[in-house]
């Protein structure tokens, strides 16, 4: 297990450098035009060439990637050119809303997808599983923006339960989480059908197999099989696919963000492309890229311990 | 099939569904009941009529046509994206499957790595470095669907090029390619019509979210996301502004998912019930 | 008498209606004795060694009776059942390759049913389960007992499903075609190995093998299935002699020859197997079978007796032999 860890580790750094180079690589491919798009088209060369030099943008591209690296290594994110601010402290607080956005959102689906998933799974030929197969598709069809507008049209504007938007800080817990219910909620709910499904189908997979038949003859019931023997060898393909799918949530938070106007990385991205804030746009790209491709690095990690298979490249 | 079965009737209700979404762009084409872009401000707002079937929304502008026009954007954009998807990917997955070693492994991680960046996120990198616009989100849409296509072609195209016939070729003395375009592209040809079917209706979600943020399709466009993000700023004195195009594309994905599903099914019997 | 089959009928439900896959089976096995189930594929075998386990498939209805240990289990309750399986009835199936759980260590699954059945705590079943494996003469028990099943040949994975059956010392274990899936030089060893487990308890032994050679070598007993009907039952040594059946000297005479001159053709059984639906109301075998007259068409084989322990269902089991 040892040995695996360290040749994850090893992939997965290599992996960061080549999301860097790639980040890098294609924001910063026409260096004039940075300094041109933030000064607009009446800007004159000479305060075009000024600004250029005053953000470092003359300089060799591998010099510009070093100093971008190598601050970030440090948790120096450059500062932003919209709010003359530090970028790092920036990204941290939005993140503070947006990653607990995404992990509710995510706790919620994986709890539906397995209740459902192994109901759909258990039931299969009946009307329980075709009433789930039914609702997941409607899941998947359907906007997760739109679902948070609608959200909002129900909950803020009908019912006036919850607030239609914004966020009240982490200083009052309990309205900051209710600030992120619907939300995740919207966000949850797409994920939650695309997760049933592989739950579904990668436990009728399991329940399949060969050993299953083996631990009937040795007398478990069906669902001690199931939950025993079954679930265990589908939880692989289901987190596998948890953890591809988490890319894609982080995604739908800067939609859904949007709808709700929660300050999170989302609200970042978009306002500083408005800015042209190229830097922030990129170091919050970055970071996200870090966080997606760290988070499969555990999943891959967390499968191995699962499967005994998966450690051994014998096997 | 059994006729009746569940599969058949979720099969043509999502035909159903396609070719109503077809027909609206094939439609808006010929005719609108108003220039979907007519902006008429002393109409703004206005709830549905005879005149406006669907009302009008912040500028005037009258739904109904922007519904129809809508569809052309989301048309378009899913096409040219799968389109891009199907000729990249299925290149590389053929180029992966035929040359084995290290050169498949190489474009596999590639193939994984691109996965780390959704579309959402490209669109956001060429779009801020170049400037919003449906080319740029056709782009990042499109470059996200050849990891998918490319790993799929892979994985059936070693499946077949293991069988006795491929070997066979092989022995006999043809080339890489002839056996490509013989063999492999016909056995893979049904997993990717699946594949890309599913592809397109992917791209018009991410179409809309596009769209919606601002990114996408640009106005004098329309677009069914930016429709909805226009409909944001009243949802407190016309919510439904927010619901019809919604629904437009809910069902433009939910008929292109169906008929997906439906064929997959068709195609390979073994996977009958399964996703 | 251990375990009594009476006339089981099991209906399979398919899109095309019911299908028959055991018509009318009826046989005894007592306390350490053996009995080998032999047919083609389609016969209707596993489908019955499956009945005895109550795990037939859910679109199967079984109807007749199977008495174990004087109790009837077609019908019993799914908790009653439970309480048998695994700890007076055992099943070795024919897949080692994937009848283990890939992401358990071997000596916990062995280990499973002793905790299941015996109430045993997991550390003492573990170490139970060495000894078990021991016992099926894994070499190195205690690290097969470690190994995960991806670790372990198909000869050891076979050894250790045969310690997972036998660990609460069942009365009855049947094995469906242990070892079709193994090669032919581990084959003859996992036999013994059952011979041996079988000599030292009073283990019964319902072994079900489309290979005749294997059930000759290791039974007392055996039936011959054809499409559901058992064509003949009789001592193994009786009917391989002198067998009074058509189909059975079919299956026999198809045999490889060792003895036989070089060029010399292999004896098919022309025709195929029937598809169900093609049943009609006489002998399944007929048409296909050498000795077929009018009468098998239209009537079924009555089953004619031979001695006291020997039966063959054949209109003219009477002159088979004769002229051989």
């Amino acid at each position: 297990m040892l040995l695996y860890l360290l040749q994850r580790l090893a992939v997965l750094a290599a992996t960061l450098l080549a999301a860097s180079l790639i980040v890098f690589g294609v924001m910063n491919v026409l260096p004039g035009n940075a300094a041109e798009t933030i000064l607009g088209p009446t800007a004159t060369p000479e305060a075009v060439a000024a600004l250029a030099h005053k953000l470092g943008l003359d300089q060799p591209a591998y010099l510009r990637y070093a100093h971008w690296i190598g601050g970030a290594l440090l948790g120096d994110f450059g500062v932003s050119y919209a709010y003359a601010s530090p970028i790092a402290p920036l990204i941290a607080s939005s993140l503070s809303v947006s990653a607990p956005l995404a992990i509710l959102a995510m706790a919620l689906a994986a709890f539906i997808a397995l209740t459902a998933g192994v109901y759909a799974a258990d039931r299969r030929r009946r009307p329980g599983d075709a009433i789930v197969m039914g609702a997941s598709q409607v899941g998947l069809a359907v906007p997760n923006f739109w679902l948070a507008i609608l959200l909002v049209i129900v909950f803020a504007v009908q019912l006036r339960v919850v607030p239609a938007g914004g966020f009240p800080g982490w200083e009052q817990p309990m309205r900051a989480l209710r600030a992120l219910v619907l939300p995740a909620v919207a966000l949850g709910v797409v994920q939650a059908a695309i997760l049933t499904r592989v739950t579904r189908s990668a436990l009728l997979e399991a329940l399949n197999e060969d050993f299953m038949r083996t631990a009937r003859a040795k007398g478990l019931s069906r669902r001690a099989a199931l939950w025993r023997h079954a679930l265990p060898n589908a939880l692989v393909p289901i987190l596998t696919i948890m953890g591809l799918q988490f890319a894609n949530l982080i995604a739908g938070a800067i939609v859904v963000e949007n709808v709700f106007v929660l300050p999170g990385i989302g609200r970042l991205i978009l306002q500083s492309i408005s800015n042209r804030d190229t830097l922030v746009v990129e170091d919050c790209v970055m970071i996200i890229a870090i966080i997606v491709i760290g988070l499969n690095f555990v999943v891959d990690v967390a499968c191995a311990a699962i499967d005994p298979r998966l450690r051994n490249p014998v096997a | 099939m059994r006729p009746g079965s569940r599969v058949d009737v979720s099969l043509w209700l999502g035909a159903v569904l396609v070719a109503l979404l077809l027909a609206a762009a094939a439609i808006s084409f010929v005719w609108t009941p108003y220039p979907p872009a007519a902006i008429d401000i002393p109409h703004r707002l206005a709830p549905p009529s005879p005149a406006h079937w669907f009302g009008t929304d912040s500028l005037g502008r009258d739904v109904s046509s922007e519904l129809l026009a809508g569809s052309r954007i989301s048309i378009l954009v899913g096409v040219v994206a799968v389109g891009i998807g199907l000729v990249f990917g299925v290149a590389l997955g053929l180029a992966a499957a035929l040359s084995k070693g290290f050169v498949e492994d190489a474009i596999m991680k590639a193939c994984d790595f691109v996965f780390a960046f959704p579309a959402l996120l490209s669109a956001i990198m060429l779009t801020s470095t170049y400037g919003p616009g449906v080319v740029n989100a056709i782009g990042a849409i499109g470059v996200y669907n050849v990891p998918i296509i490319a790993k799929l072609t892979r994985a059936t195209g070693n499946g077949v090029l293991g069988r006795e016939y491929a070997l066979a070729a092989r022995a006999a003395g043809r080339g890489p390619l002839s056996i490509a375009f013989d063999h492999v592209l016909p056995n893979i040809a049904p997993a990717l019509i699946v594949q890309a079917t599913i592809q397109f209706a992917l791209a018009i979600l991410a179409e809309a979210a596009l769209s919606y943020l601002g990114l996408g399709a640009q106005p004098p466009q329309t677009s069914w996301g930016r429709m909805l993000a226009e409909a944001q700023n009243v949802l407190f004195n016309a919510p439904m502004l927010a619901v019809y195009p919604g629904v437009a594309i809910a069902l433009s994905v939910l008929g292109l998912n169906l008929v997906g599903d439906g064929l997959r099914d068709a195609l390979d019997p073994k996977l009958k019930g399964r996703t | 008498m251990l375990l009594e089959v009476a006339n089981l009928v099991i209906d399979i439900a398919t899109p095309l209606g019911a299908e028959r896959v055991v018509n009318g089976a009826t046989f005894s096995l007592d306390d350490g004795e053996s009995l080998g189930v032999v047919g083609e594929s389609g016969s209707g075998k596993t489908m019955t060694a499956l009945a005895l386990m109550g795990l037939t498939p859910e679109s199967a209805r079984v109807a007749g009776s199977i008495r174990f240990e004087g109790r009837e289990l077609v019908g019993l309750d799914e908790d009653a059942m439970r309480v048998l399986r695994g700890d007076r009835i055992a099943m070795i199936f024919q897949e080692p390759m994937t009848a283990l759980n890939p992401l358990h260590r071997v000596g916990r699954q062995v280990a499973e049913p002793l905790i299941l059945h015996r109430g045993m705590t997991r550390s003492a079943a573990f170490a139970r389960a060495v000894k078990l494996l021991e016992h099926v003469r894994l070499a190195d028990p205690q690290r097969a007992a470690h190994a995960y099943p991806f670790a372990l040949s198909g000869g050891e994975r076979q050894r250790a499903m045969i310690a997972m059956a036998i660990g609460c010392s069942p009365r009855l274990v049947i094995a469906d075609e242990p070892t079709t899936a193994l090669d032919v030089t581990v084959q003859a060893r996992i036999l013994e190995l059952i011979d041996g487990l079988r000599a030292d308890s009073r283990m019964a032994l319902l072994l079900v093998s489309h290979d005749l050679a294997v059930v000759a070598g290791h039974c007392d007993r055996v039936i011959v299935m054809y499409a559901g009907l058992i064509m003949e039952s009789g001592p193994v040594d009786a009917i391989l002699r002198d067998s009074k059946n058509p189909y059975t000297r079919a299956l026999l005479e198809a045999r490889p020859q060792p003895g036989a001159r070089p060029g010399a053709r292999l004896k098919a059984i022309p025709g195929s197997p029937p598809v169900r639906h093609e049943f009609g109301a006489g002998c399944p075998f007929a048409g296909r079978c050498a000795l077929t007259i009018d009468v098998c068409r239209t009537t079924a084989p009555p089953g004619i007796a031979f001695g006291s322990a020997r039966i063959s269902r054949c209109h003219r089991a009477r002159e088979v032999g004769r002229s051989a």
